[in-house]
């Protein structure tokens, strides 16, 4: 027989459901200290690169090119070689990667190749940057006969680049309800006429942002640029905007700070940190502009 | 008026498979011209996939295979010199959930006609007229001619299911088809819209597939009662529900199943 309860226990806490509170309060501040602890160190690597660069930061490190075996004055030449070599294989690889991207989401039917192409975009895009940076070598410096260039190096970014830009857009392009796609074709409208009137319109945001988040990943690696095109060091003169030419070879970033830290002795001993808050503000500055383009499209997105 | 007993739409052994399921079985049927028809058979029957051979959409899906002829205004759709783009004008369709595109009510209104003309051949003039007969025609337009640059997405859904309506008008379409079109709606909303399909009868066909047993018996003029991919009834409405000659009509429409 079960005993009838008492209006003025009902809903009290059983002990059961204390115990699964407990829990759940326990999990809580156990997540939040996780998260937490994945913070700090981030916080702690710009902190400690802020205090032992001090002594070298200035727009004066930022626009003069080294000087004495790059023991003293700036980055100039590996800060424009980095432009130059970001600039121009997003120009390659962002087209190229929308434009397939649109065409794989959009136009290509389900089939072998289909599922084969995206086989392949997907596992490229894990392929290590060291292999990318052989496969520069051979394909470009030496099967196409660029040379070590500006060029080389580049198109062994764009290569590395371009899967990554063709499934973000591609997750960015299947974002787009069903149902606008059925509204338009429901008019008699072409495919190519969804795209441009309602499929890119509302996808651009997330489009762009994948694009720009491979600038960073572009600015950051050594080896490829190594293997193809960057080089130790490079006669520039100061705050030249185009010291290099495309078959030129450059200085960069990545590779200077490479260079700084391990190669060359007697380095003040500020530079290769200033050479990494270089690089790393840059590429920070590029992902928070992404997030701001993120939010101001969303704005303006349309549903 | 186009209620002249020629036939809008007419199939003959129509069968359809998603790969290798049989979806619609030797559907013949002949829909009247200015007349609304309802296809009436509990869910999974094969409404939605009949309504959408009638405007080729079921194609966009490369696993699907028909067989059989459709006819619409006496023209096979399937003959090679069919141009999607103008069976799509001609065969407009409204959707299940409201579907407008996220821009203005007003650029809904106008899209199709945005898509099929040159940019310079289109005056603002005109666009304007088209705007506002479309909305009038289908009762919006004093609700919403203060709102024509509001986001459609922000309207309310039975307005929503209406511009939608709207949005296939300025391109003269002769058939339209509607897959439960009240299924998101309200009371209100369904008898709104009701009464929009009375409005609009006799200048166009319509189809309308629906769920609901009374809309049907209300709203249309011929209805088609469907079953696991068969037509199983084709008769006046009235005689449908009062005389069904099909026992399993009978068991259906007194609501003995789906
Ligand atoms: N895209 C599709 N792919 C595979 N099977 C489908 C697809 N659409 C519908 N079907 C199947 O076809 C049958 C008829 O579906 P449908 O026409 O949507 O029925 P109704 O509209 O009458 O509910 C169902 O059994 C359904 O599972
Ligand atoms: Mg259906």
């Amino acid at each position: 027989m079960e005993s009838v309860t008492p209006p003025s226990e009902r809903f009290t806490r059983t002990h059961q459901v204390a115990r699964r509170e407990r829990a759940q309060t326990v999990a809580k501040w156990v997540f939040g200290a996780m998260s937490l602890a994945m913070v700090l160190p981030l916080v702690a690597i710009i902190v400690y690169l802020l205090y032992k660069a001090w002594p070298s930061l200035g727009w004066e490190f930022l626009a003069d090119i080294p000087r004495k075996g790059m023991r003293e004055g700036g980055i100039w030449s590996a800060f424009v070689g980095t432009l130059y070599l970001v600039g121009l294989s997003l120009a390659i690889s962002a087209p190229i990667g929308v434009l397939a991207a649109i065409y794989l989401n959009e136009y290509a039917r389900e089939s072998w190749l289909n599922r084969l192409i995206n086989m392949a975009v997907i596992n490229l895009a894990g392929v290590p940057s060291i292999v990318h940076a052989l496969f520069g070598l051979g394909a470009f410096v030496y099967g196409a006969r660029f040379g070590f260039s500006i060029l080389s190096a580049s198109l062994t970014l764009a290569i590395m680049t371009l899967p990554v830009i063709i499934a973000s857009t591609r997750e960015a392009l299947s974002a787009v309800p069903r149902a606008f796609r059925d509204a338009c074709a429901n008019v008699g409208a072409t495919r190519w006429q969804t795209i441009r009137a309602v499929v890119l319109p509302n996808s651009i945001s997330g489009i762009l942002t994948g694009i720009i988040l491979q600038v960073s990943r572009a600015a950051g690696e050594t080896a490829p640029v190594m293997f193809t095109g960057a080089v130790f060091f490079k006669a520039v003169s100061r705050g030249d905007l185009f010291p290099y030419r495309l078959g030129d070879q450059c200085m960069a970033l990545s590779m200077h700070l490479y260079t700084v830290s391990t190669q060359v002795p007697n380095v003040k001993e500020s530079i290769p940190y200033a050479t990494a808050v270089v690089l790393l503000g840059s590429v920070l500055l590029v992902n928070a502009s992404a997030i701001v383009l993120r939010i101001w499209l969303r704005g303006r997105k349309k549903w | 008026m186009r209620e002249n007993g020629r036939n809008a739409i007419v199939t003959r052994g129509l069968s359809l498979w998603y790969g290798s399921f049989q979806a619609l079985i030797d559907v013949s049927i002949e829909v009247k011209e200015g007349q609304i028809t309802s296809l009436i058979g509990p869910s999974g029957c094969g409404k939605t996939t009949l309504l959408r051979c009638f405007n080729r959409v079921n194609e966009r899906y490369d696993y699907v295979r028909t067989s059989g002829g459709i006819e619409i205004l006496g023209k096979n759709i399937y003959d090679s010199d069919v141009s999607l783009v103008e069976l799509r004008k001609a065969v407009g369709m409204v959707f299940q959930r409201p579907n407008p595109l996220p821009v203005s009510v007003y650029e809904n209104v106008v899209f199709g006609l945005r898509i099929h003309s040159k940019r310079r051949e289109l005056k603002r003039s005109e666009l304007d007229t088209a705007v506002e007969k479309a909305l009038t025609e289908v009762g919006l337009w004093k609700d919403l001619k203060d709102r024509l640059d509001a986001r459609a997405t922000s309207l309310q859904l039975e307005q929503q299911q209406k511009l939608c309506i709207a949005r296939l008008l300025p391109l003269k379409p002769e058939v339209i088809l509607m897959d439960e079109p009240c299924s998101a709606l309200d009371v209100e909303g369904t008898r709104a819209i009701e009464e929009q399909m009375f409005e609009l009868k006799g200048r166009y066909t319509i189809v309308i597939v629906t769920h609901n047993m009374s809309q049907a018996r209300r709203a249309s003029d011929e209805s088609i009662f469907m079953l696991m991919g068969r037509v199983v009834e084709h008769a006046k409405t009235e005689d449908l529900f009062l005389n069904p000659r099909n026992p399993k009509t009978l068991e259906y429409i007194e609501g003995r199943y789906g």
